[in-house]
């Protein structure tokens, strides 16, 4: 019959909860919103600059901070696929489906994740190459491990341990690359400000990864024209075919 | 010189391309075959996709054998008549060979298929006819002609119903036969990704006794048309045939193949029997180290074809 000291001690517990009140603030911003495919596209790179705002209550702050930068690209379903020896021959015979796997994933940090945070607190903040796999696929460990080490061997996942520079004790540069073989798409850019293992803030923006001009052009006629691209395919083998012919007749 | 492929995704050396799709262009004018069982494995180790490979590859297949056609087609070394019968055949087979290709990349064994396939095909094919043409070298260099099977004993499939007259072969032949040998041919074109042609002329050699010249401008003949109906089916239902891609094969392949029809030229009909057995064993054996040899890594990863139920972000 005394609810207004429970109101008050409720309100107390949550204040505690949201523990250190956030001082820190972030602000980043991309190099660009869009890489743009060409002909003569060979892979890019892109520059995230974030400032730091920081006030009283963190000015005196003893740690230093640490900045992790994720890239993912576009999501899919994927499937992994185990190879075993049955007879003489090497089988695929278990595999696993893993849902809204990222095509890319590009993690910059000023220095290596784990010094950073421990791996609880990396799962727990969806840090790393290990966020690639949502939770409810982590059944098979060693499935899980090999999606992320194909894909690192394709250099599709990367981890970049430098690639996160402080200019300023409050200002940081970070390079993400985009690889050749980035799929068309929207991508997801995550920075976390981390300090004592902890985040203090996070904060998120995009690009898209399109095709244009002739690269644009000849995707489009494929996919909304297909009798006349086969026609067209057809057309210049014929006439090459015939060239090669005419180029040649001196028998 | 890297470009950019608008439908594979990825770029690629120019220069490379056009090279590889030379040396396969020679041996398919040299031999009649399409060279799909070459350059398809060669473009996926490039890290293109099996679909746009397959696809793209037809497309050159299709100029190739247009360029190799032309040049028997004036040396009248074609039998249009024989060729229609085996594309009739080939037809079905295609629409079979393309459904077993979806169940089994859906149940993720096509790679074991494939690989299982080459192996049985080509080292079946290619030990056959690695046997007979040393055999028919070891006799001529002996000075004896080699026994030419006459009239009088032909294998009983010729004498099936529906017997018909191909002038061009000198063929008096059950169409049953050919029909069914083009069903084969087709099925595992579609299934392998191939025009088939490595199975066409060893089988219209050994198995119906056509003379080796008509054999590679009729083998050439279907695998046109069976390619260019697969670049059709490719272009309008997964919109996989890379133009860009398919135009550096091309001008590669085409000019390969010219120089490989001049070639076979002058090659003796044993020596040119015993040159493609070599190349069909050596591509059996690397399907054969696939399957047998510990890979490198167990594990493989690829696309999800079927959707995953009750999946949501």
């Amino acid at each position: 019959m005394r609810p207004v000291p429970l109101i008050i001690l409720l309100l107390a517990g949550m204040m505690a909860c949201s523990n250190p009140v956030r001082a820190e603030s972030l602000t980043i911003s991309l190099s660009s919103g869009h890489v743009a495919i060409t002909s003569t596209y060979i892979g890019t790179d892109l520059v995230v600059f974030g400032v730091i705002g920081r006030d009283q209550a963190s000015a005196t702050r003893s740690e230093h901070y640490d900045i992790v930068v994720s890239a993912r690209g576009p999501r899919s379903h994927m499937v992994v696929r185990e190879k075993a020896a049955l007879g003489p021959f090497w089988v695929n015979r278990r595999e696993q489906k893993f849902t809204f796997v990222p095509a890319t994933m590009a993690v910059a940090t000023n220095r290596p994740l784990d010094e950073i945070t421990s791996p609880e607190m990396q799962s727990r903040y969806q840090l790393g190459l290990g966020s690639a796999i949502i939770a409810q696929d982590l059944r098979d460990e060693p499935f899980a491990e090999a999606l992320i080490r194909l894909k690192q061997r394709d250099r599709l996942y990367e981890t970049l341990p430098h690639n996160v520079e402080f200019i300023t004790p409050n200002v940081f540069k970070a390079v993400i690359p985009v690889p050749a073989r980035a799929p068309t798409g929207l991508y997801d850019v995550e920075v976390a400000l981390m300090s004592d293992s902890v985040r203090l803030a996070s904060q998120s923006t995009h690009f898209e990864v399109v095709k244009i001009g002739f690269e644009q052009d000849v995707a489009d006629a494929a996919r909304l024209h297909g009798w006349l691209y086969g026609f067209a395919a057809l057309l210049m083998a014929g006439l090459f075919g015939w060239l090669a012919t005419i180029i040649f007749r001196r028998d | 010189m890297e470009f950019y492929l608008p439908i594979a995704e990825l770029p690629v050396n120019i220069w490379l391309i056009v090279g590889m799709s030379a040396v396969v262009g020679f041996i398919s004018g040299l031999f009649g075959v399409g060279g799909g069982f070459l350059i398809t494995p060669l473009l996926i180790f490039l890290g293109i996709s099996p679909a746009v490979a397959v696809a793209s590859v037809s497309t050159q297949i299709a100029a190739s054998s247009l360029t190799a056609l032309i040049s028997y087609w004036k040396r009248r070394a074609l039998d249009i008549r024989l060729g229609l019968l085996l594309l009739s055949g080939g037809s079905i087979g295609t629409v079979c060979g393309v459904m077993a290709f979806n169940a089994l990349r859906r149940i993720g064994q096509l790679d074991l298929t494939i690989g299982v396939s080459y192996v049985i095909l080509l080292g079946g094919i290619g030990l056959l006819m690695l046997y007979e043409s040393l055999k028919a070298l070891r006799a001529r260099r002996r000075g004896l002609a080699a026994k030419r099977p006459r009239g009088g004993n032909h294998p009983w499939y010729f004498g099936l119903p529906f017997r018909m007259r191909f002038p061009a072969s000198g063929l008096y032949v059950s169409v049953i036969p050919l029909l069914a040998m083009g069903l084969i041919v087709g099925f595992f074109g579609a299934l392998l990704g191939i025009g088939g042609g490595f199975m066409i002329v060893p089988a219209l050699i050994y198995l119906f006794r056509v003379p080796t010249m008509v054999v590679v401008g009729t083998s050439m003949f279907q695998i046109l048309f069976s390619m260019s109906g697969a670049t059709m089916l490719h272009a309008t239902t997964n919109h996989s045939v890379d133009f860009v891609l398919a135009l550096l094969l091309v001008v590669g392949g085409v000019f390969g193949a010219q120089f490989g029809a001049r070639a076979g030229r002058h090659l003796k009909g044993e020596q040119f029997r015993l040159l493609l057995a070599l190349i069909v064993l050596a591509v059996a054996f690397r399907f054969l180290g696939d399957l047998a040899l510990k890979p490198e890594d167990v594990f493989s990863l690829s696309a999800s074809v079927t959707p995953i139920a009750g999946a949501a972000q």
